[in-house]
């Protein structure tokens, strides 16, 4: 199994390296220059002198060939750069929003999952019936609905039902505060975000756990089982659900991974400051190290993701061995 | 009828709570203590340092940390007129015909390490600003361009010699970005500032989580005894108006200091009564309507007559004041500026006649005459929706009422301004966004691009440079009005160089518990905090 992993990470090396180039591209095909949207986006005269010191300073006054050889170096030094846009270091600026991407990643997952697999086995093994009927539905619904809008709503309906309640608006603090500095606090601030994104996740997750089973629930070895009589608890959860989770496992894991970087309007509905957000920032701002980074982080999670998801396989499945 | 009532309540509880705002606020004595929680309404600025920086985003962040030479006066910032010493200890009056100005500096003023604040700090500082050394950017360069040189003759003395007098200069040394930095930090390592923040203002610096939070604490050596009044405060990052919307009316925080669009204020109003107060003022930004006179039919001053003729200026900006943060019909010069144009003498210049259908049939017979009846173009306006798409939309439809066809592309602000740099477009909705209400400066804006980098109209033009320059050299305020209004009228008038769109107008919703703070022309004056105080 070592073997097998190893050889995926070095197959990830080339996809990493097409990451690489083909957004070093793209973000220099983008009209627009960093200095200029720095010195004059607020509206201040954009001195050609002062653009010409801020392009030597960020590196820009360079051949595009030496900008890259710098990033990909870089990259393959562990060495992001820095910011364009902030002179920090790129490390910083991802470190300091990472935990709360991460933590609403992990919340939301572990929502969906306590959602979805429950109510998507139950809406299989009780097919076309009303609960069936009811579970469908929501899942649609939650399908249907984007995130942002869901969790405006959420907002407005805190506000709303703790004013009629207490005569006094309240909605969840807008300053993070992370988990082990204040547990509370944190919670009060990701618990809404976290139920609003877990609710769509759910919905897609439940519908793969209901097709799923249905599908596992018309094998033969399911058949067989019954036949000798087996407790259908037992049949549901050893021999079915287990086989099913296959599809399942690999929504919830490239779900995951787009969690980390993807909740870029969600992250701004409840002004959390995590890595979407930052990910509109760079690109609006033109910051080409911090956009890089970012995607090369993205292409990295996902990569991993989906290893450990083909490892996953190999567990829920013993059939499937390493070549 | 309900729907009337409720207006009319909404309505009545906004001028109560204006009222509430200014008067009462000056008869109280104000209280010590309590943190102050506002939000900036932007992502993480891109440095700390005010000197290279340009976006309100940085000011908000860190005017509380800072002290500046002169500003404009806090108990007075309605005022374009109105500078007071922060550092020096009295305003100067010019010497030398106009061109020497001698700051006398404050005794004791500490840095928030406990070193001596001098003449020294203050002089390189401002050299720094003017002529900054290789490899340090200043913005703030091209405001300056009147100063000579720089003279620190003794520890206390601070002496600024124009090369020609001009009003312009005070209001350019009140510019709220020019903070006072530690002239051994500074000259150490010029970009220290960027990510660091040690001043002398009224808070010193106590922590920063990047596009999260800033965080400051009293200053309890501050120079201006007895202030400021606050234990502390707490920025709050958010870029979302949503956000910032819900937070004040639950009391997450008790403002913002840049400026909300109508139906926000409504909201607050109609929700919390008498718990927020209610500020508006013109702001020193506007929207222009600019087209490029590279592109053909453009290039003829008849077409471009033609595009500002359509628009009824009167009728179009208490209607859109009910919806965008756009306000007063103006002409070039801010509209509470001596300077600027009387409702009068605006009437007699192109686009701004009290008589729409006559401008409007005059405008066909442009078109005809130029041979551009039915025009077709493209509206190039940026990504923001306050004001400029509602300001772009309305000028699509006034023109739509002389038989134009006009689409508007919407770019971010990264390609907008490429398109701007590179005269990519037909005509753009631009803007022109100022600090302290400088006319003198601000006007340049028009002045062609040889002159004035931010000029996107694509046309050179002696006689308006001269007519600038004379204004510019003016020192009588009577006679530099009529220069003012000569070159106005040209821009405007004869050339139709640009077409302005209703100045905009600054609204701020604020907890009532918030006192001391007054607004200002511009969200980038009077964000120091020093005379802030809770009443809770």
């Amino acid at each position: 199994m070592y073997r097998y992993i190893l050889n995926r990470l070095l197959f990830a090396v080339p996809t990493l390296i097409g990451a690489a180039a083909l957004v070093f591209v793209l973000m220099r095909l983008i009209p627009g220059d960093i200095c200029v949207v720095r010195l004059g986006g607020g509206g201040g005269v954009v001195d050609p002198k002062a653009v010409a010191a801020c392009h030597a300073q960020l590196g820009l006054d360079r051949s595009l060939f030496l900008q890259f050889v710098d990033f990909v170096v870089g990259f393959g030094r562990g060495d992001f750069g820095i910011s364009m846009w902030s002179g920090k270091p790129v490390v910083v600026e991802i470190g300091s929003r990472i935990a709360i991407s991460l933590e609403i990643a992990i919340l939301s997952t572990v929502v969906a999952v306590m959602i979805a697999i429950p109510l998507g086995t139950l809406s299989a093994l009780r097919q076309n019936s009303w609960l069936d009927h009811i579970v469908r539905t929501v899942a649609i619904a939650g399908i249907a609905t984007p995130s942002f809008w869901l969790g405006i709503m959420s907002i407005l309906l805190v506000l709303e039902v703790s004013q009629l309640a207490t005569g006094a608006p309240w909605m969840p603090p807008i300053d993070y505060v992370p988990l082990w500095v204040d547990p509370l606090h944190n919670l009060s601030i990701v618990i809404l975000p976290a139920i609003t994104i877990g609710y769509r996740y759910s919905a897609v997750t439940m519908r793969m756990t209901r097709s799923a089973m249905l599908e596992v629930l018309r094998e033969d070895y399911i058949r067989t089982a019954r036949a000798k009589g087996l407790l259908e608890q037992l049949i549901v959860n050893r021999h079915a659900l287990k086989n099913a989770m296959l599809p399942v496992v690999t929504l919830v894991g490239i779900e995951f991974a787009f969690l980390i970087g993807g909740l870029v309007v969600t992250e701004q509905v409840f002004n959390l400051n995590g890595i979407g957000r930052l990910f509109v920032q760079a690109v609006q701002n033109q910051d080409y190290t911090l956009t890089q980074a970012l995607v090369m982080l993205t292409v990295t999670i996902f990569v991993l993701t989906n290893l450990v998801v083909d490892v996953l396989y190999a567990w829920l499945d013993p059939r499937i061995r390493f070549g | 009828m309900k729907k009337h009532i409720r207006g009319m309540a909404v309505g009545l509880s906004m001028a109560l709570s204006a009222a509430l705002a200014t008067a009462p606020a000056l008869a109280q004595t104000p209280k010590r203590g309590g943190t102050l929680t506002y939000m900036i309404p932007a992502d993480a600025p891109p440095s700390l340092d005010g000197h290279k920086e340009n976006t309100f985003a940085t000011l908000h962040a860190t005017a509380p940390f800072y002290s500046t030479l002169i500003y404009v006066n806090p108990e007075n910032p309605s005022s374009t007129t109105d500078f007071v010493c922060d550092l020096c200890t009295e305003m100067p009056k010019p010497t030398d015909d106009g061109k020497t100005y001698t700051f006398k500096i404050r005794k004791g003023v500490k840095f928030h390490d406990g070193t001596p604040l001098t003449a020294a700090d203050v002089a390189k500082n401002w050299e720094y600003i003017i002529h900054p050394p290789k490899g340090v950017s200043s913005a703030r360069e091209s405001y300056m361009v009147m100063v000579d040189k720089i003279e620190n003759p003794d520890p206390e003395t601070v002496v600024f010699k124009l090369k020609f007098a001009t009003s312009a200069f005070i209001p350019a040394l009140a510019d709220p970005f020019a903070y006072i930095y530690k002239k051994d930090q500074l000259e150490k390592d010029p970009h220290w500032f960027e990510k660091n923040i040690m001043g002398s203002g009224p808070f010193k610096f106590v922590s920063y989580d990047i596009g999260q939070s800033i965080k400051g604490e009293r200053n309890p050596d501050y120079y201006h005894k007895g202030q400021p009044y606050l234990d502390g405060f707490v920025a709050i990052f958010a870029a979302k108006q949503s956000v910032r919307v819900d937070a004040i009316r639950a009391d997450r925080a008790a403002t913002e200091f840049r400026g909300m669009p109508p139906s926000a204020r409504d909201q607050l109003v109609k929700e919390l009564g008498d718990k927020v107060n209610v500020q508006t003022s013109d702001w020193n930004c506007v929207n222009l309507i600019t087209p490029n006179q590279k592109k053909k039919p453009f290039d003829d001053v008849r077409v471009r007559r033609a595009l500002a003729l359509a628009i009824d200026k009167w009728k179009g900006a208490p209607a859109l004041s009910k919806i965008a943060t756009v306000h007063t019909v103006g002409g070039l010069v801010f509209p509470g500026s001596p300077l600027a144009a009387t409702k009068a003498e605006l009437e007699k210049m192109v686009g701004y006649g009290p008589d729409i259908e006559k401008s409007r049939a005059e405008a066909r017979k442009l078109l005809k005459e130029a041979g551009a009846e039915g025009l077709k173009f493209e509206l190039m306006n940026r990504n923001v929706d306050q004001p400029y798409k509602f300001v772009g939309t309305w000028a699509i439809d006034e023109w739509s009422k002389i038989g134009l066809h006009v689409t508007q592309k919407v770019l971010p602000t990264g390609p907008f301004y490429d398109a701007l740099r590179h005269g990519t477009f037909e005509v753009t909705v631009e803007f022109n966004c100022q600090n302290v209400v400088n006319p003198v400066l601000d006007v340049a804006k028009v002045l062609p691009r040889s002159v004035y980098p931010e000029n996107y109209g694509g046309y050179e033009d002696p006689k308006l440079i001269e007519l600038y320059n004379a204004m510019l050299h003016e020192i009588d305020p009577a006679k530099q009005r009529e220069k003012m209004r000569a070159f106005e009228v040209y821009a405007l008038d004869t050339k139709v160089d640009t077409i302005m769109t209703p100045w905009w107008n600054r609204i701020l919703v604020q907890r009532s518990y918030l006192k001391g703070w007054k607004i200002s022309p511009s969200h980038y004056l009077n964000l120091n905090l020093a005379n802030v105080w809770l009443d809770k």
